[in-house]
């Protein structure tokens, strides 16, 4: 157990002490408690920051076995990759919850407690994420965080949004984290272990393994349902009924990018492989424009920055797809160009999580201070809210990608990288390559487009108050540190990006592509090239469609919020749902009759499909072999397939009760026939109190009426009832067939050599029921007392009449 | 003597089969009882009959018939008639409670 197994496992453990907390000191607000420990995490973690270039730490790993038996240990594992995202993740988590102090502050009938503990929890689950090592590790922390997020979006649970919100956040993201957790199997299938750093030793016989594909895809499938990509990102603008604070630091800064970290840790097993990088850049691709296009038609500020979000993922998962081409080529002087696609995702990781993060905190700030997020009742803020303004306009600019802001930087570099990715001479590149810059290019238009409606519609215009709920006002100072603070960062890394690239980018860079060697250095100025033409094209469209906003605001598309897919999502469950209804519904009838069939037509089913298939039917009877049939023998078997096959055409219960025990009796005569004279005695006993039992019954009830079934059920039950005859027939024919081939000596000679020796009776039935396997008899002898018991139960039972019997 | 009475079997669970797939609650028990008389003679049956003397040591015969078919089915026999004489009680507080004995009147509550 090491200082870092601490760190991970730290929020759990403050989590516990939560609720006391809560409930000891209800004048200070719970939040104070938390607010030290991820300050604390984030102060420790900042000393792996490396100083300067080239002097990137060496990984930590610590290893704490939990199922050592099964390969499963709680290994810690200390990369730039999870440092980077561990920072993200406390950083974030602080200001968060420094925001939600103030947030949920004048709201004295909220529950704090259970809004701290999710918040906490999800934490120590993130953490466990991206600082684990083994892939089950991962898996149960992964699935930790899709609990803890649908709790928090589910936070206000007497609104049915949020309700429907968290169950489709949790239905998608578990259904994509189980299709991880099958992929993570077959790799323990391919390399034999569950270590991430062991499977990237063996990345060769991964790539080389007939399990590539589907490995790939199930792998993938987690990722991109948990990290919002298209087509599983419509439960990411659900989660928006979550407090703004969680949807500032799971939907925006940690969780969803929870994919991407998994994205970027396989990369080094299946980066160069052509599935890899086709999967991965195209849905990258679609998942941004989509996203942007979408965030166009909201009018709801958070649905807007949903949709950003959605569509920012998609450039740094594209990128990292992009990026890893550069494994194709292993090290070789190809690579090294696009490895710029790769630290482009890097960058705008960090970047997005800081705009974004800022955003939504002001967007909180805007919905506390006014009321509502809707864009048409919003309007002329600018002068009231300035310090807000201030934030929401950089963050936008950085988000839309002007200079001097990161935003700006990270998008040239995504324009390098999608140009770069045209001369790619692999994986079929030459055909469709230029679909990565013509995509790119449209979706980074809308970005704008949707940065300028949500700058103009909320700070410009007209002041409306008449609709506002509240007076609008500027924020309390404690609501605006935490967007400040990012906003800030915003500002310090688009002047001085090179303070990240050294210290954060180098190390995650060779954490994705290790080997390579890079030259992270950002720069502002890289002359007239394609990209800033690419850019001022952008502001110049992206201006042209919002002056003409009016005219196509009006259309179908634009005035329908919800996205289309939606719809598939919503009838596929409720498909589901009448689906499952229906097969019940017509399986279930309630009948006896119908289970009774279903039973009986399976096994005759089972039992003809088997013996044919063995080819085990067999009717070559040894005819020496068979006993002789004497005439009075086969006159009682005669009579008693005659008083059967009758009994089924009686309607009338005394004639019934009698032919019941006319058969009885024939079977006690058979007996008797075969030689079995303690059997014939008993069967004697047994038929006739059954028939007392009968009369005595059954004189009570109505007739027996003559059947009344549908002439289909008649048939049928008829040819079911014929399919058994015969295959017990058939069954009985083969046993004594086969039987005669394979010669066993019966144990029965046993018995009777050693009947009188043993035991000193002479009647060999009587002493194997009593001496031999008295165990039988003893518990027959129970189950007769059992029966007794019931009987008289059930006799003393007074009954009101409707019960069930 | 087998064949005939493999053939006589077959017949006899047919004929429980058929009154197992009926609508009346009596039928049904009378099915369960003849298919236990044909599961008994199908045990006796299987066992293959010799033309020996009843297994009783007193008859001093060379050949016996197997003892052991004949242990089975006594067992079978006893717990087969608990079983029934349960059924037919049930079945008579079944008729009781519910003054039918139409199975598929007694289908239990709309909300099961």
């Amino acid at each position: 157990m090491s200082l870092l197994h601490l760190l991970v496992l730290s929020p759990f453990i403050l989590a516990l002490f939560i609720p006391f907390l809560y409930k000891w000191f209800r004048n200070v607000h719970t939040g104070w408690f938390i607010l030290p420990l991820p300050v604390l995490l984030f102060v420790y973690l900042i000393q792996f920051v490396s100083a300067g270039p080239g002097l990137g730490f060496e990984p930590i790993m610590e290893t704490v076995p939990w199922v050592p038996s099964l390969g499963i240990n709680f290994t810690i594992y200390l990369d730039g990759l999870s440092l980077l995202f561990a920072l993200l993740i406390t950083g974030i988590g602080a200001l968060v919850v420094l925001y939600s102090i103030f947030y949920i502050a004048n709201k004295k009938d909220e529950p704090l407690n259970n809004f701290y503990v999710y918040l906490l929890m999800f934490m120590g689950a993130m953490l466990g994420v991206v600082l684990s090592d083994n892939l089950i590790v991962i898996y149960v922390f992964w699935e930790l965080t899709s609990l803890a997020s649908s709790l928090l979006i589910a936070y206000w649970f007497h609104k049915e949004k949020s309700r429907y919100g968290a169950q489709k956040s949790m239905l998608i993201t578990v259904t994509g984290g189980f299709a991880m957790l099958a992929g993570f199997s077959l790799l323990y299938v391919i390399t034999g272990t569950f270590s991430i750093q062991g499977i990237i030793e063996q990345s060769q016989v991964v790539i080389e393994s007939p399990l590539l594909v589907p490995t790939v895809l199930l792998v993938l499938l987690g990722a991109f349902t948990k990290s919002a990509q298209f087509p599983f990102h419509i439960w990411l603008p659900d989660a928006m009924e979550a407090p703004t604070p969680v949807s500032a630091y799971l939907h925006s800064a940690t969780m969803v990018k929870a994919g991407i970290y998994l994205v970027a840790r396989f990369t080094p097993v299946f980066g160069g492989t052509s599935i890899w990088f086709w999967v991965v850049s195209l849905a990258g691709l679609i998942t941004l424009t989509w996203g942007s296009i979408s965030a166009v038609r909201q009018k709801d500020l958070k649905g807007i920055l949903a949709f950003s979000t959605i569509s920012q993922l998609g450039l740094i998962m594209s990128l990292l797809g992009l990026g890893s081409a550069a494994l194709y080529f292993d090290v070789a002087e190809e690579g090294q160009v696009y490895t710029v696609a790769t630290m482009a995702a890097v960058f705008h990781l960090i970047n997005h999580a800081t705009f974004k993060g800022g955003l939504f905190m002001a967007v909180g700030i805007i919905d506390h201070e006014t009321g509502t997020r809707d864009i048409r009742k919003l309007g002329g803020l600018m002068a009231l809210m300035p310090i807000t303004f201030t934030i929401s306009l950089i963050g936008l600019a950085s988000m839309a990608g002007l200079p001097p802001f990161n935003g700006f930087l990270s998008k040239e570099m995504f324009f390098t990288g999608v140009l770069d990715a045209t001369g790619l001479e692999v994986f079929n590149m030459q055909t469709f390559g230029l679909i990565f810059p013509v995509f790119a290019w449209i979706a980074s238009i809308f970005t704008f487009l949707y940065c300028l409606i949500m700058l103009f519609k909320t700070f410009f215009g007209n002041y409306q108050p008449e609709k506002l709920e509240k007076e609008a006002h500027e924020a309390p100072i404690g609501m605006l540190i935490s967007p400040i603070i990012l906003i800030s960062l915003v500002v310090i890394i688009g002047l001085f990006p090179n303070i990240v690239s050294y210290t954060l980018i180098e190390p995650v860079m060779n954490s994705i592509l290790p080997g390579f060697q890079f030259d992270v250095n950002l720069y502002h100025w890289h002359g007239l090239n394609t990209e800033l033409f690419m850019t001022l094209g952008v502001i110049v469209f992206g201006s042209l469609i919002y002056m003409n906003l009016g005219r196509w605001q009006e259309t179908y598309f634009f005035l329908r919020e919800r996205d289309p897919f939606n719809q598939v999502y919503d009838r596929g469950l409720d498909g589901l749902i009448t689906g499952a209804q229906g097969v019940t519904n017509v399986q279930m009838t309630g009948l006896l009759r119908d289970y009774f069939a279903y039973m009986i037509v399976f096994m005759v089913g089972a039992l003809t499909v088997t013996m044919y298939w063995f080819d085990a039917f067999t009717f070559a009877v040894d005819p020496d072999s068979m006993a002789s049939i004497p005439v009075f023998a086969a006159i009682i078997v005669a009579l008693t397939a005659i008083v059967s096959l009758s009994l089924p055409f009686i309607h009338h219960r005394v004639s019934a009760i009698i032919v019941l025990g006319v058969v009885g009796f024939l079977v006690a005569l058979l007996f008797v026939v075969f030689r079995a004279p303690d059997l014939a005695l008993t069967q004697l006993l047994v038929e006739t109190v059954m028939v007392v039992l009968l009369l005595l019954c059954f004189y009570f009830l109505p007739e027996l009426k003559k059947e009344d079934f549908k002439p289909r059920f008649r048939w049928l039950n008829l040819v079911i009832s014929i399919s058994v005859g015969l295959i017990v027939s058939l069954i009985g024919i083969s046993t004594l067939a086969l039987s005669d081939t394979a010669q066993f000596e019966s144990i029965s000679e046993y018995f009777i050599e050693n009947t009188y020796e043993l035991t000193g009776g002479k009647n060999m039935v009587n002493m194997i029921l009593d001496d031999f396997r008295a165990l039988d008899t003893i518990l027959e002898v129970l189950v007769l007392g059992i029966a007794a018991l019931g009987v008289v139960a059930l006799i003393k039972m007074r009954f009101k009449g409707g019960e069930d019997v | 003597m087998e064949l005939l009475m493999i053939l006589l079997i077959g017949i006899i669970f047919s004929v429980s089969t058929y009154l197992i797939l009926t609508n009346s609650l009596l039928r049904v028990i009378f099915g369960i009882i003849m298919l236990s008389h044909g599961a008994h003679l199908l045990l006796l049956t299987l066992s293959g009959f010799n033309e020996g003397a009843p297994p009783l040591l007193g008859e001093e015969a060379s050949v016996y018939a197997d003892p052991l078919p004949q242990a089975l089915i006594l067992t079978a026999i006893v717990i087969s008639f608990g079983v029934t004489a349960f059924l037919l009680v049930l079945g008579y507080k079944t008729y009781k409670a519910h003054e039918t004995d139409k199975l598929d009147k007694l289908r239990g509550h709309a909300d099961e």
